[in-house]
């Protein structure tokens, strides 16, 4: 017991037991909430054709589902799937939701990545530009900008883009089958391109406002004036004194605005036919899949904990201040 | 110290935008074109990944697009929705209405090249009729006692009772013909039939291709291939049919369909055998007398519902939307609102300041569900109905549906080429909807046994006449309208026929120019 409580006390292994009891506690709510809301599986497929289907009809169906057996058996058999490897099959499909995430995860990512760039490449420079004359005109309009991108909707924005693209210019490659990254790096970036827009559009603006507060905080320490005292050029005072120490808290915020993104960015993989794990979730959970959204769901929660134990660490390695604690 | 920073900041926005529009200036040339059927093959958008590929199983309008391809079926429908001709002439039936013996045409065979013949129709319809294959075709063999194949081109299918529309059944994707020696299992993952186009892949959630089908016994179809692409966004599916990346589609939303059709994309609107409902349970006590109900028929305003719920886009209609036994949509109490005659009613019922309803609906079923149940709380508010509406998720509302857990509902049911199919379900007191349907009598009960035992058609029309009247008087729904399909291509498609219900039955026929 006292042996527990010391292994505990190091941070790194109480982080992964906070981490296991996270993924339980995930996995066990999104079995039960699958089975409270109303329909199954066979009404998913079926639709009111099932009041035609016989009660063996019904019977044999249920058997095939899996949703037979009593819950615990039913959570227990997936868990168990699980733990060897076995995320479950997906019966509208046929295939394993292991290959069907092995396909969906990398586009999920790869988007992500490029929404991050987008985000991080309009909000930082937006930031330091608003920060740079705080309260006169450039900040006011960087930061109506930036109000103005949180409050557009990205439904409407991908959707008017995607309108105004195909009409205006008859380009919206979206339109053809979708290709990875590995496949044809032309056609899928250009594929990408929209999504990441609009996702990183909406990232922009907390990125921004992030990045203008910590600017300001920072610029009126005293070791930013000791500098300027001792003669670094501005530029460098600029970057290596104000920058890269305002940038803490905007790594923090990327990494939780990544961990999001994992999730599936639902709308935008919607709308622009990116087969990602956002819209297997959301697929999964329109046919009552509850193999695939209870494994979709764990892969996805597994990740947001490994995103936010990576931004512990590289906070670790930015701010000497946290090594210590 | 701005002067520093002005430059670097402006030169990154720069760089960004650059990025993002440069993508879309190059990309303007590069994939405009309709490199997708420039190899002849046709493109079809759909919004969601079929979800059953055994053609005894298919529900989804997705599935039946897909497979209807795949697939040939014993007999086909012709341009009103009449059974025609398909694998086999149209069947001879004995005089006692019992025995249907079909001849199946010379020479047909499987994509695979094996020969298609009496065993496999047999197996087929008996895979169907065996409770464990879960088929959704197994209510159009209620009627059948046996099939037989006394020789490789003829099937002989002995009925229990006289079925007028047993044939009719026969021509949905979900009677489709598989192999006998096939293993289901084997058919769910690379479905084989004898359909105009073959399997060829399938990318779960993106995409399915088909290849032609050389030796189909129709002739030879038009593009060397299908490619079914999985758009979930109906917008997004417009802006790629405007591309060319997309060539065909089919939406029901009226108002994408609006914007979809100009210039090299051509829209045809095409009537549709579903219809919209606001369903009345008459068991329910509510709703039990009929004066009320009829109330509620007065007191609708069917246009009403057509225009601002559906824009439009919809016929006002009677109970019947088979095209050869169609409903007159002005023979009912009321055809117009009467909020005169709807008030009489409801003094009549012993409810003259009217009365509190529920109404159930749901968003996520069709676009227009929720608007409709909007423009009827209205209407029936002149006359003093409280109507107080549920708007369920889609899953709580086929759960309630099924059970009949509802006083009143607006729905939006298939319809069928065949009246009997269409009702008998529903209006028979043995019917498997009754519960949903919540109205039956022994006249019904009468007159769909006639029905479904009268062969000749003008006969028949009249059986079905009546139906339709005793519907409408007893207001046991009341019918509002049948919507608009919009079969949505490139102006370049030739051959392409807009059927009822937006068919794909003569895609194979099309080629793009």
């Amino acid at each position: 017991m006292t042996r527990l409580r010391a292994a505990l006390s190091r941070p790194l292994v109480r982080r992964l037991a906070e981490a296991v009891v996270t993924l339980v506690g995930v996995s066990l709510l999104t079995f039960v909430v699958l089975r409270v809301v109303p329909g199954d599986q066979i009404t998913a497929s079926y639709g009111i054709a099932a009041g035609e289907l016989s009660p063996d009809q019904i019977r044999s169906l249920e058997a095939y589902y899996g949703i037979d057996r009593p819950w615990p058996v039913q959570y227990l058999g997936w868990l168990g799937g699980v733990l060897s490897g076995n995320l479950g099959l997906s019966t509208a499909s046929g295939t394993s939701v292991a290959a069907l995430t092995a396909q969906a995860l990398p586009n999920t990512v790869e988007l992500a990545v490029l929404a991050i760039v987008v985000g991080l490449l309009l909000g930082i420079p937006g930031g330091m530009l608003a920060a740079s004359r705080p309260g006169r005109a450039r900040d006011g309009a960087t930061q109506l900008g930036s109000l103005l991108s949180l409050s557009v909707p990205s439904f409407l924005l991908a959707t008017a883009l995607a309108t105004f693209l195909a009409n205006q210019l008859g380009w919206y490659p979206n339109g053809e089958g979708y290709r990875t990254l590995l496949e044809d790096p032309w056609l899928n970036l250009q594929q990408m391109a929209l999504p990441a827009l609009v996702l990183g559009v909406s990232i922009a603006s907390p990125v921004l406002q992030t990045t203008r507060t910590a600017i300001l905080g920072v610029r009126s320490e005293d070791f930013v004036r000791t500098a300027r005292a001792k003669g670094v050029p501005p530029r460098l005072l600029q970057v290596r004194h104000v920058l890269r120490n305002a940038l803490i808290p905007v790594v923090t915020m990327t990494g939780l605005q990544f961990g999001f993104l994992l999730s599936g960015a639902l709308v935008a993989e919607q709308i622009f036919a990116v087969p990602g794990i956002g819209r297997q979730v959301l697929l999964g959970l329109q046919q009552k899949e509850y193999a695939v959204v209870q494994s979709t769901v764990l892969v996805i929660a597994v990740m947001f904990v490994l995103v936010n134990l990576l931004t512990d660490l590289v906070y670790r390695l930015v701010d000497p201040r946290v090594r210590a604690r | 110290m701005p002067s520093v920073r002005r430059p670097s900041a402006r030169a990154t926005a720069a760089l960004t935008l650059c990025a993002a529009l440069g993508l879309s200036a190059c990309g303007g040339g590069a994939t405009s074109g309709t490199a997708a059927s420039g190899d002849g093959r046709i493109v079809v958008g759909i919004s969601a990944d079929p979800t059953q590929t055994l053609p005894w199983t298919v529900t989804s309008k997705q599935a039946i697009q897909v497979l209807s391809q795949v697939y040939s079926t014993l007999l086909d429908t012709g341009a009103n929705s009449e059974p025609v001709a398909g694998l086999a002439e149209l069947p001879t039936v004995s005089d006692d209405g019992l025995t249907y013996t079909f001849t199946l045409k010379q020479g047909v065979t499987f994509s695979d090249g094996s020969a298609l013949d009496s065993t496999d129709v047999k197996h087929t319809f008996e895979t169907i009729m065996d409770p464990e294959s879960k088929a959704t075709s197994a209510s159009y063999f209620a009627s059948v006692a046996s099939v037989e194949a006394p020789d490789a081109q003829t099937v002989v299918v002995t009925l229990s009772r006289p079925d007028a529309s047993f044939p009719s059944g026969l021509t949905g994707t979900n009677t489709g013909i598989v192999p006998s020696d096939a293993d289901p299992a084997t058919l769910e993952k690379t479905p084989l039939g004898s359909g105009p186009y073959a399997w060829d892949t399938r990318t779960p959630n993106q995409s399915i291709t088909l290849k032609r089908n050389d030796s189909y016994y129709g002739g030879t179809p038009g593009a060397a291939g299908l490619e079914f692409r999985v758009i979930p966004d109906e917008q997004a599916m417009v802006s790629a049919l405007r591309t060319g990346a997309v060539d065909l589609t089919v939406l029901d939303d009226p108002i994408t369909a609006r914007t979809a059709g100009t210039g090299k994309v051509t829209s045809t609107a095409v009537d549709s055998l579903s219809y919209h409902a606001l369903q009345l349970r008459a068991s329910s006590p509510t709703l039990s007398d009929v004066n009320t109900r009829l109330a509620i028929q007065c007191a609708v305003s069917r246009q009403e519902v057509v225009d601002s719920a559906a824009l439009g886009a919809g016929e006002v209609t009677g109970p019947i939307t088979s095209p050869q036994y169609r409903s007159d949509p002005a023979a009912q109490p009321c055809p117009e609102q009467d909020l005169a005659k709807a008030k009489q009613y409801l003094a009549a019922a012993g409810t003259p300041d009217g009365f509190d309803l529920k109404l159930m609906t749901s968003q996520g079923l069709y676009s227009t569900a929720v608007d409709e149940a909007q423009a009827i709380q209205a209407q029936l508010g002149k006359v003093g109905i409280r109507v107080q509406l549920e708007s369920l998720d889609s899953g709580d509302y086929v759960d309630r549906w099924l059970a009949g857990d509802f006083d009143a509902a607006i729905a939006l049911n298939g319809g069928s080429a065949d009246p009997n199919t269409m009702y008998a379900r529903y209006f028979t007191s043995k019917g498997s909807f009754q519960k949903v349907a919540g109205y039956s009598s022994p006249s019904l009960d009468r007159l769909f046994t006639e029905g479904v035992a009268t062969t000749d058609p003008a006969e028949r029309k009249a059986v079905y006449a009546q139906v339709s009247d005793e519907l409408v008087d007893q207001a046991a729904w009341v019918w509002l309208f049948t919507p608009k399909l919009f079969l949505v291509h490139d102006s370049a498609m030739q051959g392409l026929e807009a059927r009822t219900d937006a068919s794909l039955s003569t895609l194979w026929k099309a080629s793009l120019g």
